[in-house]
Parts: structure tokens; C-alpha cells; sequence
């Protein structure tokens, strides 16, 4: 026995088995006590649950939600908005971002000083502080009777209400689609293997490319158009209450905020350490072959910086995802917040937890996977061995 | 700042300004519009913060809220909620000194002279034992306070203090199981790294505070400030090991098989040539880490603590004071500014100290 122990072989393996096996009797032990003390509650395990209709009702939600509605539905309107929260924050912070990261980055030390003191003043305050403030402006803004009105919008303490086009939902959605693929399109067909075609003819057929898909969607949307209505549906006041236009709830317009100022900063950052990143003698190389500084920029600094900062983006991108959970400060209902509420109304406890795992080990998953991807695509091809 | 502009320019101060700010159209422009952005930003920042705010209490709220600038009156009436919670009125000094306390020692472990093993823990022990006696009492004629009326910027203190305390020791632990030899105890040790990683902290705060006492027998559950800080503590470690670890890969192989060589048994090996050159290539990343969770205790307001955030709702949401939020939360800002600023500037200046080493 003695000397079985004195094998290196069989005490590695002793010490694995120990080390493993602690852990997961730990698990194993609080989960079976959870289960025993729900089980003391009258709650049966299992996910049945998620069948059941819940009871209660959501404040904010992309889809059709009522209180007779099942868990299951409650939990992919979470991570709905979840993902809409997290998309709109993202894409705010990454054009915040950028505009300060190129101030810093700028040649002009006005610019940069404006850049630093936006980074330092807004990266040193806690999201959370930033959160509860913007929710205190939004709510404590005039009562619908006296919104203010800026561009068609109407500021109230309710929330945001902003007109939107009356057509119906299939075709506004095909319309957007179109827009973004005015906007894709001619990058696309700009991409560095085209660059055999002269400038002037390239640069024609992004134009004529991003003037069809606009014209498309103005096609769809004339004729998707709500028959009787006026094309844009200004909110007004009606009574005492408002009518017309779309309500954002300030729950999601401060979270957004927040999100984009401080996210902003930290993309910022990004962006500065990735234009540092490219090799001053790129730059002065372009110049020299005669390239206009425009084009030394959008065709030398800019691919260079991005393949720089794309993966940090990735990292920061993930942080930012997981940052929105904190819309239950505010009571914005987003996956996490459907979570904690499951907890409390059905005790539920185990199988929620399980759900919320796996929901952010998916939402962070496939975020990489994009990522790489992308990071894959834009890669320097052929010389990878410089290491 | 827009002073180097304004100044009246000497000779030859008028063309080196030309040259920086003005050399070509484009310049010119971005100089312009800078300028213009931060003479209007400072200007209505001092106007409201200074000339047209009001600072006694003389006047009351009333006064106050019909003042055109900032309202500090809710800070001279309710700095004492904000800063101490619901602390006993007459005990808050123990509070204030306990602050103090927690300060002196993070401003000491900034100091190289006490960068060993041995006297960073000497302090950092010491720094939070001061802590734990004048805030709880119950010893040396000091009234006993349970942790129940702990609260705002002492409570923020305690719990970044001892999420260090624990969470980075924890971190060592983890970084080494994770670089064992042995598959399985790596393997396991980073499923939990990752998982933690993957998780956002609010939900694991959640977790260990309400979903915990649930899963442990009673007498594990302990109370609900200790289960916070240990969560906040594994989240912190996750983070935490993955710098240690990554400062551990940059000590050149050689330097451990020479100890080897040696004769130097595991132990020796790990806390005299290892961790030493691992703290110190990690040594920036962990400020950064330090500043992050700084930032992050502030998400405990959420399983209903009283720490500074919230004795700062607590502070404008009461009748009287409703309309001063802007005042609170700038007050609060620039409490947080001031730690997390000073420690990422102390971060910064590390960095350039060590690069120059590296020369």
C-alpha cells in the first residue's frame, strides 16, 4: 500500500481523482440540498414549468407578451431584448467610440485633449452610477402635457415617443434590410481585390449600387404603406395621455445611453491602440507612392489598425453584452431580470440558473464565432509565419 | 486648459501657436470646433457648478430649487448619509476613521519598500482587522454595530477591500491548478475559470445572495454581506488568475528547470523564483483589475445593500431633496472618480517605470 503510494504514476492519479471528485461531491451536495428544500416548498423539479403561463407581465418587450403567456415565451423575450439592448448599445458605443478614438489619435492636440478628458472623465465612473443617472434625467423630465419637442420627438418623463413610418411590418422590415444593404454594398465592392479597377469606375459602381438598394426601399415602402394614414405617425397629445409615434420606455433609453458613453470610452481606447499599432514607415511608404491622404487612410491605416484592435473589440464587445443584465437596476426587462423574476414567482430555482447559464454561454459563444470569423476573413493572407 | 490659446501671445509665441494649431485649413478647423466644444462645456459646467449654484442650507430646499445653477445644499444636509449609510449618528467618527484606515493601507501597498509576500499581507491584514474592529465594536468600550447598518462609502470600502483580501490568493491558487501537469485538475480548474468568465458579476452576486442559502446546510449559509463578498471574491480570482497565469507563461522556462537543477522542492520553486518574476510581469494588468473591481462593488446595490450608490438614492429620494439628483450623483462620481482615477494613473506610472527597466 505504502509503496503504491510511493508511485508517481498512482499518486497523480490519487490526486486528480481527489481533486475532481471534491469538486464535484460539493456540486452534488448543494444541488441535492436545494432540491430537498424546494421539494419542502411544494416545488416539484423538472421543466414543466416552462409550460405553464406565468402570471405576471413585462414592461418592455419586442414581442407580443401577456401575462397569460408561458415561461418559455417569457425567457426568448428576455433574450430578445437582451440581444436588441445589447445590439443598440454596441452599435452607439462603437460610433462613440470611434469619433474620440480618432480625436485622440488626431494630429491636432485640441482634439486629443478633448479625447482625453472624455476618456478619463467616463471611463473612471461606474456603468451602474451612469445607468441611475440618466434613468433620474429621463424621469425627471416634464409630464406629457408639457414634453419637450425636438425633430418630431416628444421628451417625456413616460419615455421617448418617436414617430415612425405607418407601413406594415414586413415591408418596413424589408425596407431596412435594403438600407443596410445600401450601406454594405459599396464597401463590399470596394474590398482591396477589386483595387485592378481604375478609382473613378470603382467608385461609380458603389454609387450606383447604394442608389439602387435606397431606391428600393423607398419602393417597398410606398408600397407597403398603410392605406388612409399619412406617411410619418407624429406622437401628439391627446387628453391627457399621448397618441401616435412609438414610446421608448426611459428604462431602455437610459440603459442605452449609459452604455454607449461608457462602452464608448473604452472603445476609444481600442481604437487609439489599434491606429498606434500600424507602423509609421505603412504610412510614410503610401505617401511616397503618391497616394492622397485620404486614401492612404481608408487604404493603408484603417484595414491595419482594424486587424490591430479586432480581437480586444471582440473582448470588449462580450463585456458590453454582459453589461446589459444590469437593466434590472431600472427594471428593465432583459434575460437576466426574466430569470430573477422566474425565481421568485415560480421557485424554480435550479432549472433557472441552468437556463441563465446556458443562455449566456450561448450569447458569448456565438459572439466569438462571429468574431473569429471576421477576424478570419480580414487576415493577412500568406505571410503568417513572421509570428 | 484652453488657456495655452487665450494668453496673450509674446513674440514669436504667436507663430509657434500658428504652427501647432493652424498650420493647414483642416487644422485650423478641428482647432476651431475643439474650441469651441470645450469654451462651451467649461462654461456652463462653471456657471452651474459655481457661479449660479447655491451652497448653504440657510435657504432650504425651496431656495435651493429655484436657484438657476447646481443645488450643493443636498450635499451639505445629506453628505453624512451618503458617506456613512445608516450608521449610528453618534458612532459615524468609527466610520470616518475606518475609511482612513482602509486608504493608509492601499496607499502603502502602493509603496515598493512593502512589495514582499510577507509585508504586503502584514498590511494588507492589518488594514482590514482595524477595519473590522472600529466598525463592528464590541471590543475596547467601542458599542457593538452589526453589519446590518454598515453602509455607504465604508460599506463600498469593505467590500472591495475584502474581495481582494480573499479573491487574490484564490486567484494564485487557481492560476497554479490551472498550470499543473496533471490534465484533469487543469482541465476542471479551467471549466470553472471560463464558466465564472462567461458569466456576467451581477448574476453571480444573485446567485450567492439569494439563490445560495437555498443549496448549503444551515450552518454553512452564514450571513448575506459575506456570501456577496465571496462571490464577488470567485469573480474576482477568475479574472484575477488568467493575469496571474498569463505573467507566470512570460518567466522564461529555464528559470524553473535551473531551480530545478537545484534541488529546490515544488513549493520553493512556485514562492521564490515563479510567482516573484510572474507578480511582477502581471503587476500592471492586476492595477487595471484593482480599478475594474473597484468599479464593480457598486453593482451590490442591486441584492440590496446599502452602499454608496444607494444611500445616494436614498439621499435625493426623500420629499424635500427630489429634484437634486444631478447634485447626488455628481457627488457620488467624483467620489468613485477620485479612487478609480488616482489608481489608474498609479497603474499608468508603473507601466512606464517598468518599460524603462526593460530597456
Amino acid at each position: 500500500m505504502v509503496s503504491l503510494l510511493r508511485n508517481q504514476k498512482v499518486r497523480n492519479a490519487l490526486l486528480q481523482a481527489l481533486y475532481v471528485g471534491s469538486l464535484a461531491a460539493m456540486v452534488l451536495a448543494c444541488v441535492m440540498i436545494a432540491r430537498r428544500n424546494l421539494a419542502e416548498q411544494g416545488i416539484t423539479s423538472g421543466f414543466d414549468f416552462l409550460f405553464k403561463s406565468t402570471g405576471w407581465d413585462v414592461n418592455f418587450s419586442l414581442l407580443p407578451a401577456t401575462a397569460n403567456d408561458p415561461y418559455w415565451w417569457f425567457f426568448l423575450i428576455g433574450i430578445v431584448n437582451t440581444l436588441f439592448l445589447g445590439a443598440t448599445g454596441l452599435i452607439l458605443a462603437t460610433i462613440v467610440g470611434t469619433i474620440v478614438g480618432l480625436a485622440r489619435t488626431s494630429s491636432n492636440e485640441l482634439a486629443q485633449l478633448l479625447g482625453r478628458t472624455y476618456v478619463d472623465i467616463f471611463r473612471n465612473i461606474p456603468l451602474i452610477l451612469q445607468v441611475f443617472f440618466w434613468y433620474a434625467v429621463i424621469t425627471h423630465l416634464p409630464t406629457p402635457r408639457a414634453a419637450h419637442e425636438a425633430f418630431g420627438m416628444l421628451l417625456t418623463s413616460r419615455g421617448l415617443y418617436v414617430p415612425v413610418p405607418n407601413v406594415g411590418g414586413i415591408a418596413f422590415a424589408a425596407a431596412i434590410l435594403a438600407v443596410i444593404a445600401a450601406i454594405a454594398l459599396p464597401l463590399w465592392l470596394g474590398r482591396t481585390s477589386h483595387l485592378g479597377q481604375p478609382f473613378g469606375e470603382r467608385v461609380g459602381i458603389q454609387l450606383t449600387a447604394a442608389a439602387t438598394a435606397l431606391a428600393t426601399a423607398a419602393v417597398i415602402l410606398a408600397l407597403g404603406r398603410l392605406p388612409d394614414l399619412p406617411l410619418l405617425d407624429f406622437p401628439a397629445l391627446q387628453g391627457l395621455n399621448l397618441k401616435g409615434g412609438m414610446r421608448i420606455p426611459p428604462e431602455f433609453s437610459a440603459l442605452a445611453i449609459a452604455i454607449a458613453i461608457y462602452g464608448g470610452s473604452y472603445i476609444a481606447e481600442i481604437v487609439r491602440g489599434g491606429f498606434k499599432a500600424v507602423g509609421k514607415g505603412q504610412m510614410e511608404a503610401a505617401l511616397s507612392l503618391g497616394l492622397s491622404p485620404w486614401r492612404v487612410f481608408t487604404l493603408v491605416r484603417l484595414p491595419l489598425a482594424l486587424r490591430a484592435m479586432l480581437p480586444i473589440l471582440a473582448n470588449q464587445y462580450v463585456w458590453l453584452m454582459k453589461a446589459t443584465t444590469m437593466g434590472i437596476a431600472v427594471g428593465f426587462t432583459d434575460f437576466f431580470m426574466i430569470v430573477a423574476l422566474t425565481i421568485n414567482h415560480s421557485g424554480q430555482t435550479l432549472e433557472a440558473i441552468g437556463i441563465l447559464m446556458s443562455g449566456f454561454l450561448a450569447i458569448n459563444l456565438s459572439l466569438a464565432a462571429v468574431f473569429n470569423r471576421i477576424n478570419k476573413a480580414i487576415a493577412l493572407k500568406g505571410n503568417q509565419l513572421r509570428g | 486648459m484652453e488657456m495655452v490659446v487665450v494668453a496673450p501671445p509674446a513674440p514669436g509665441r504667436l507663430e509657434d501657436l500658428k504652427r501647432r494649431f493652424f498650420a493647414t485649413p483642416l487644422q485650423a478647423l478641428l482647432s476651431l470646433i475643439s474650441l469651441t466644444i470645450m469654451a462651451l462645456i467649461v462654461w456652463k459646467l462653471l456657471d452651474w457648478a459655481v457661479f449660479s449654484a447655491v451652497f448653504t442650507t440657510t435657504g432650504g430646499p425651496e431656495a435651493c430649487q429655484a436657484a438657476a445653477g447646481a443645488c450643493w445644499s443636498v450635499i451639505a444636509a445629506r453628505w453624512r448619509i451618503i458617506l456613512f449609510g445608516l450608521y449610528p449618528f453618534e458612532e459615524q467618527w468609527r466610520s470616518a476613521l475606518a475609511c482612513v484606515s482602509v486608504v493608509i493601507m492601499t496607499v502603502l501597498s502602493c509603496m515598493p519598500a512593502f512589495w514582499t509576500g510577507r509585508r504586503i499581507a502584514l498590511v494588507w491584514g492589518a488594514g482590514t482587522g482595524l477595519y473590522y474592529v472600529l466598525m463592528k465594536g464590541g471590543v475596547l468600550g467601542l458599542p457593538y454595530v452589526g453589519e446590518e447598518a454598515w453602509g455607504g462609502l465604508a460599506l463600498t470600502l469593505f467590500i472591495f477591500v475584502t474581495t481582494c483580501l480573499i479573491g487574490f490568493p484564490l486567484a494564485i491558487c487557481l492560476a497554479l491548478l490551472r498550470r499543473s501537469d496533471l490534465p484533469w485538475i487543469s482541465r476542471t480548474t479551467g471549466l470553472i475559470i471560463d464558466g465564472v468568465r462567461s458569466l456576467p458579476l451581477i448574476s453571480i452576486l444573485f446567485m450567492f445572495a439569494v439563490v445560495l442559502p437555498f443549496a448549503l446546510p444551515q450552518w454553512l449559509q452564514g450571513d448575506k454581506l459575506y456570501r456577496v463578498i465571496l462571490g464577488s471574491a470567485l469573480f474576482f480570482s477568475a479574472y484575477q488568475a488568467e493575469i496571474v497565469r498569463g505573467g507566470m507563461q512570460g518567466v522564461p522556462a529555464g528559470q524553473e528547470e535551473a531551480a530545478m537543477a537545484l534541488g529546490m522542492s515544488y513549493w520553493q520553486r512556485i514562492g521564490r523564483i515563479l510567482l516573484p518574476q510572474a507578480m511582477r510581469n502581471a503587476l500592471p494588468a492586476t492595477i487595471n483589475q484593482f480599478v475594474i473591481s473597484f468599479k464593480e462593488t457598486s453593482l451590490v446595490v442591486i441584492v440590496g445593500f446599502f452602499e454608496i450608490l444607494a444611500s445616494g438614492n436614498a439621499a435625493y429620494g426623500t420629499g424635500e431633496w427630489r429634484f437634486a439628483y444631478v447634485e447626488v450623483y455628481a457627488f457620488i462620481a467624483f467620489i468613485y472618480f477620485v479612487f478609480v482615477f488616482s489608481l489608474s494613473r498609479y497603474g499608468a506610472y508603473l507601466e512606464r517605470r517598468m518599460a524603462v527597466g526593460e530597456r
